[in-house]
């Protein structure tokens, strides 16, 4: 690790109109680290995700990431070639509707394999192989590569989405819910394997959940927002276990215990 | 310019207005010097329906002059309905010498083919385009595909030849088989068969595109670099035919077949019967081809 984060988020506000989105947001992400974004329906948790992944436009302030040159860019004074090929190469987005995220007409292989060829990768064998590689990473049979995720499972669809983003090795993932919609025991599985793949690949990640559950077994830190703004931040067993401001106590207690 | 004087001016020379012809020329203009790149114009409505060849007309009405010679071919048939129509219309216009031999015309216009004969210096091919996206299949949002040219993004065509190899063993694309211009933009060559392909590579003619419903035109120039898409363990090939044309006898030439009788009887003839006659007339025969001379009138040709 080194001693400087990866993304570097300065007051970062997105306003519709005259409704607060979120506001004044800022924080480090470091090398290897997984934030949870946790808060209730309408906290502003996907737009802070959107405007730091650069699928929305904040109002104001900055989010500067290095990159593999170890120099800081400023991702809204990039191009949006720039952006895009970032967003292609050394993010990921996973969706928390699978089909939001995946070609849902082409093979399961093809859309494990589009980033590679959208980089440029132009030998079938090679594609293929990677595929295959990834398909078995994420436990999909090696025999189902060559059919559409429409012909797919929930789980299996999502954990395809999942292989789809990390093919080209990148270091910085977002995840919208990626677990909501899935059964329990589905639910489970998928934690286990993101984990292995995050401790694997050595990950940055910002995922955004409503389940502390999820945030608890993923994450290392969190912050918990309400209203669009942060009431809490800290390491995830800190503020789970000892919650400070009202609303997490209130969010913490809320959780049903089987 | 206008019709000749001894008849009543109904249209004006080669259909379109002067002003509309000037527009459709500023959008070749700026095709031509941008290889690939698809042009919106004001495409407008013409006698005839769309997908009849309404890009290319429009194209073919705003370059033609009185002196131009024009061949029409439809899958590489003189003598079919869209091109003899297409030919009578711009006689009718423009008052303009037609022929069917590829030699002789300054102008060709085509549906889907390209003639086996290799075009010179100084013609000029036009075709006729229904849909000039290429990746209009893999990405429908127009928005994301201009975007995606922009950025010369084209991933997503290695997709779809993926797609081919992992359900056929092979890329089975066989006609608008995608192209990169000058090592820039991605094209549709238009339905031509990709047998085709090959001859756009450093054409000695003027290749100009025509999409009238869609409102696009685009242009690859003379002598202009044109890359099938594949990859590298599965190379870009044509398609090969295993005899040769029934009439002629010609080897490496496109087959159309014919059915000839419900007992499975099928005859393989070329697709181009301008070049299958002028090989008839220079002698050659195939075996399907009968013992009598040479047959005189395109009607012979056979290829419906």
């Amino acid at each position: 690790m080194t001693d400087e984060p990866l993304l570097r988020v300065r007051s970062v506000s997105k306003f519709y109109g005259n409704r607060i989105g979120c506001e004044d947001i800022s924080f480090d992400l470091w090398p290897g680290e997984v934030l949870a974004v946790v808060g209730e329906s309408g906290s502003g948790k996907t737009t802070l995700l959107n405007c730091l992944s650069t699928r929305l436009m904040p109002t104001s302030g900055s989010v500067a990431y290095r990159m593999r040159d170890n120099a800081f860019h400023d991702l809204y004074r990039m191009s949006e070639a720039e952006r895009r090929m970032l967003m292609r190469t050394d993010w990921g987005f996973v969706h928390q509707n699978p089909a939001d995220g995946l070609r849902m007409t082409v093979s399961a292989g093809a859309n494990v394999g589009e980033r590679l060829m959208a980089v440029g990768d132009r030998h079938y064998g090679r594609i293929r192989a990677a595929a295959t590689d990834w398909l078995g990473r994420v436990e999909i049979a090696e025999d189902r590569i060559d059919d559409q995720p429409r012909a797919f499972s929930g789980g299996m669809r999502q954990r395809l989405q999942i292989a789809r983003n990390l093919v080209t090795g990148p270091r910085l993932v977002f995840m919208d819910e990626p677990t909501g919609g899935l059964d329990v025991s589905v639910q489970a599985r998928l934690l286990d394997l993101l984990r292995g793949l995050v401790h694997e690949l050595g990950l940055s990640a910002i995922v955004v959940t409503h389940d502390l559950a999820v945030a608890r077994l993923l994450s290392h830190r969190m912050i918990v927002m309400k209203d669009g703004h942060v009431v809490e931040s800290g390491l995830t067993d800190r503020v789970l276990d000892d919650p400070q401001a009202p609303y997490t106590q209130l969010l913490v207690s809320s959780i049903l215990q089987v | 310019m206008n019709a000749p004087s001894d008849t009543i001016a109904q249209y004006n020379f080669a259909y379109l207005d002067e002003q509309t012809k000037r527009m459709i020329r500023r959008a070749i203009l700026k095709a031509i010097a941008i290889p690939g790149y698809q042009v919106p114009f004001a495409s407008r409505e013409m006698p005839m329906p769309y997908g009849w060849g309404t890009g290319g007309v429009q194209v073919t009405a705003s370059i033609i002059g009185p002196d131009d010679v024009l061949k029409v071919i439809d899958q590489g048939a003189d003598d079919t309905t869209n091109a003899v129509s297409i030919r009578a219309f711009f006689q009718k216009v423009a008052h303009v010498a037609v022929t069917t031999h590829t030699a002789d015309a300054t102008i060709v216009q085509t549906r889907h083919r390209i003639p086996e004969e290799p075009l010179k210096e100084g013609q000029v091919l036009v075709y006729q385009v229904p849909i000039p996206e290429p990746l209009r299949f893999l990405e429908p949002r127009e928005t994301e595909t201009r975007k995606m040219h922009a950025l010369e993004e084209y991933g997503l065509m290695h997709v779809k030849l993926y797609e081919d190899i992992a359900q056929h063993g092979h890329i089975a694309t066989t006609f608008a088989y995608p192209v990169k211009v000058e090592g820039r933009y991605v094209m549709d060559p238009s339905p031509t068969p990709k047998f085709d392909n090959p001859k756009m590579h450093m054409s000695r003619a003027l290749q100009l595109f025509g999409a009238g419903r869609e409102k696009r035109i685009y242009a690859v120039p003379p002598h202009t670099r044109v890359e099938s898409l594949d990859f590298e363990d599965h190379p870009f090939e044509v398609q090969r035919f295993d005899e040769p044309c029934a009439l002629c006898g010609g080897m490496d030439v496109y087959l159309d077949e014919v059915i000839l009788d419900d007992q499975g009887g099928r005859m393989f003839v070329c697709s181009d019967t301008d070049h299958c006659e002028e090989r008839r007339d220079a002698g050659h025969r195939g075996h399907l081809a009968g013992e009598d001379g040479p047959p005189s009138s395109i009607s012979e040709g056979g290829t419906q």
